[in-house]
């Protein structure tokens, strides 16, 4: 069986990854160390949390206009999410990853799902593929 | 998205890369950003405050680099915000981490880019900057909330990275705070039933903003009752909070910001989603909740955030009159280098100095590498401040007046006094 979603894109990329779905918003700059990949905002229900490698879905970003230096500075360290699915447009993480893909030649894929009930087909652990032109698709026993 | 993005000819030209491969990167990415913002059209910037020289990791450097290496400069005003370092300090406990280094190389990105460099957080204190009606990219949060409200420029919140590459096209999307409409007020704060005593108090605007800012969210608030000798620094207090609590780009205040002289024009004639009634009530609560300590001995006083003004110092030395803080604690005063000049100039420094205040020019003391160490109890006047910090240091927060910051850092512990407020701290 396949589970399928549409997304749109806002950086295009294709790649499987194992889904990370954050319930708030995240500062990339100060709420997260690029670092080490993880969530260090005290406040954030998730503290702690390691993003690096993961399909990262959350509602989107917060706070200052750190965020795109924190998220393209994550990827230069390798500790970037695979791929990364926004229930809203955000402006700061798609710069972020369009400069990132630009200065290191690594394409993060990042993507908008808008609709609530698709959005809410992600759950934490389950393998998804993201496909360049937007579907995003669960299979049963899917390799890569 | 939707709106088909339409580009002038030279916009598409540097998006062909006809004038090199650093504008055309950085049209492409100013048009990926007008693009999810759901702009018709790119127009004309006539000036850029930059974020993107607050170093953060190498990113930062290497972004500024291929624009260096590419030879692109500026061609509007570019002024540059504060840093994590200051640079021209005489006291930096480490100046040989690569932490200092690489932000310091970054700032001189900068300045090879063709930026000012201010390093301001307060650009609307400088002669020269944005004025009523200017399309501009601001990028820190307070100084985008006091142009697009104070000054009556227009900015949305530019992230870093966005906002250079609009400067260096000198281009913004028009959306959002560019657009008539997008300035309509949308929720309405009556402060009219509150004490004038209070209305006057310069810790109000401060606490105001701060529970402004958590009520509004990413709305437009209107404020209606701001007196008459509501002054810039205020003005200046209420940018810094509504943004930092909320991530308000712009406020109204009903008789004293430009595009509010009547509550028709805030809200373009049409009609608030809520009105709030602020209590005294609600005014202490909000008031209590900037403080994460109560009263006791202090390590630290730190003022000066969104960056100290001219008639702050003024009022500060007035303050002081001659008394010395107390010799167990550090008194920061943050400023820009330009204000600071000033200050010199009148002979406030010197006093300042004789008085055992320490002031730093470029940066900020919530993020300095220079205040990391400080641990304890600390005080501030500013709601950003109290916000900001017990995330970033290792510090309690005390919130209270400028003149309870001086009388507090010249006994070494907590005083405020309540009068104001009509509650106890």
């Amino acid at each position: 069986m396949v589970a399928r979603v549409v997304a749109k894109v806002l950086n295009p990329g294709a790649v499987t990854g194992v889904v990370q779905v954050l319930h708030e918003r995240l500062s990339f700059w100060g709420g997260f160390d690029p670092r080490e990949g993880r969530i260090i905002d005290r406040h954030h229900p998730q503290y702690g949390c390691q993003l690096k490698d993961k399909l990262l879905v959350l509602p989107g970003s917060r706070g200052s206009a750190g965020t795109p230096a924190g998220v393209a500075e994550a990827v230069r360290l390798n500790q970037a999410p695979k791929a990364i699915i926004l229930g809203q447009v955000d402006v700061n993480v798609t710069v972020g990853m369009i400069v990132a893909s630009h200065l290191y030649d690594i394409q993060v894929p990042v993507l908008v799902v808008e609709d609530q009930v698709s959005y809410n087909q992600f759950r934490d652990g389950e393998t998804w593929t993201v496909l360049e032109n937007g579907l995003v698709e669960k299979r049963g026993s899917h390799e890569q | 998205m939707g709106n088909e993005l339409m580009l002038s000819p030279r916009d598409q030209s540097l998006l062909d890369g006809d004038c090199g491969p650093a504008l055309q990167f950085a049209m492409k990415v100013v048009v990926r950003g007008a693009e999810l913002l759901g702009a018709p059209r790119l127009i004309d910037a006539q000036f850029v405050h930059v974020d993107s020289c607050h170093y953060y990791g190498r990113a930062h450097l290497d972004f500024a680099k291929f624009f260096v290496q590419h030879a692109a400069q500026f061609d509007i005003p570019a002024w540059t915000n504060t840093i994590p370092i200051s640079l021209r300090d005489t006291d930096v406990r480490d100046p040989e981490t690569e932490f200092h280094r690489e932000a310091k190389e970054l700032a001189e990105q900068y300045v090879a880019l063709g930026c000012q460099p201010v390093w301001t957080c307060a650009p609307y204190q400088l002669p020269a900057g944005p004025k009523f009606g200017d399309q501009i990219v601001g990028s820190e949060s307070n100084a985008v909330t006091y142009f697009n409200s104070v000054v009556g420029a227009r900015t949305n919140k530019y992230g870093d990275f966005l906002d250079v590459c609009c400067g260096l096209v000198a281009r913004v999307p028009d959306a959002g705070f560019h657009t008539n409409e997008g300035r309509r007020g949308e929720i309405l704060f009556d402060i009219g039933n509150l004490p004038m005593i209070l209305r006057q108090h310069d810790a109000f605007y401060h606490v105001l903003g701060h529970l402004i800012g958590g009520r509004s969210q990413s709305m437009t608030p209107v404020i209606a009752g701001l007196p008459s000798t509501t002054n810039k620094d205020d003005l200046k207090a209420i940018s810094a909070a509504v943004a930092a609590s909320g991530g308000v780009a712009l406020f109204h205040g009903i008789g004293v910001t430009p595009e509010a002289d009547t509550i028709e024009q805030a809200f373009l004639g049409g009609e608030p989603t809520e009105t709030v009634s602020v209590t005294s009530d609600q005014v202490v609560e909000a008031r209590d909740s900037l403080s994460s300590a109560g009263p006791g001995k202090l390590n630290m006083v730190a003022v000066g955030t969104p960056h100290f003004s001219m008639s702050e110092f003024e009022r500060l030395v007035r303050l002081l009159d001659g008394a010395r803080i107390h010799c167990d604690l550090t008194f920061y005063v943050s400023t820009s280098r330009f204000v600071a000049e000033n200050a010199a100039a009148m002979g406030w420094m010197e006093t300042l100095n004789r008085a055992g205040v320490t002031v730093v020019v470029d940066t900020c003391t919530y993020f300095s590498p220079r205040v990391k160490a400080c641990r304890g109890r600390v005080m501030t006047n500013s709601a950003k401040w109290a916000y900001y910090s017990p995330g970033m240091l290792d510090v309690e927060v005390v919130f209270g007046s400028l003149e309870d910051c001086v009388q507090s850092a010249i006994k070494g512990e907590v005083r405020r006094d309540c009068r104001v407020w009509g509650e106890p701290w």
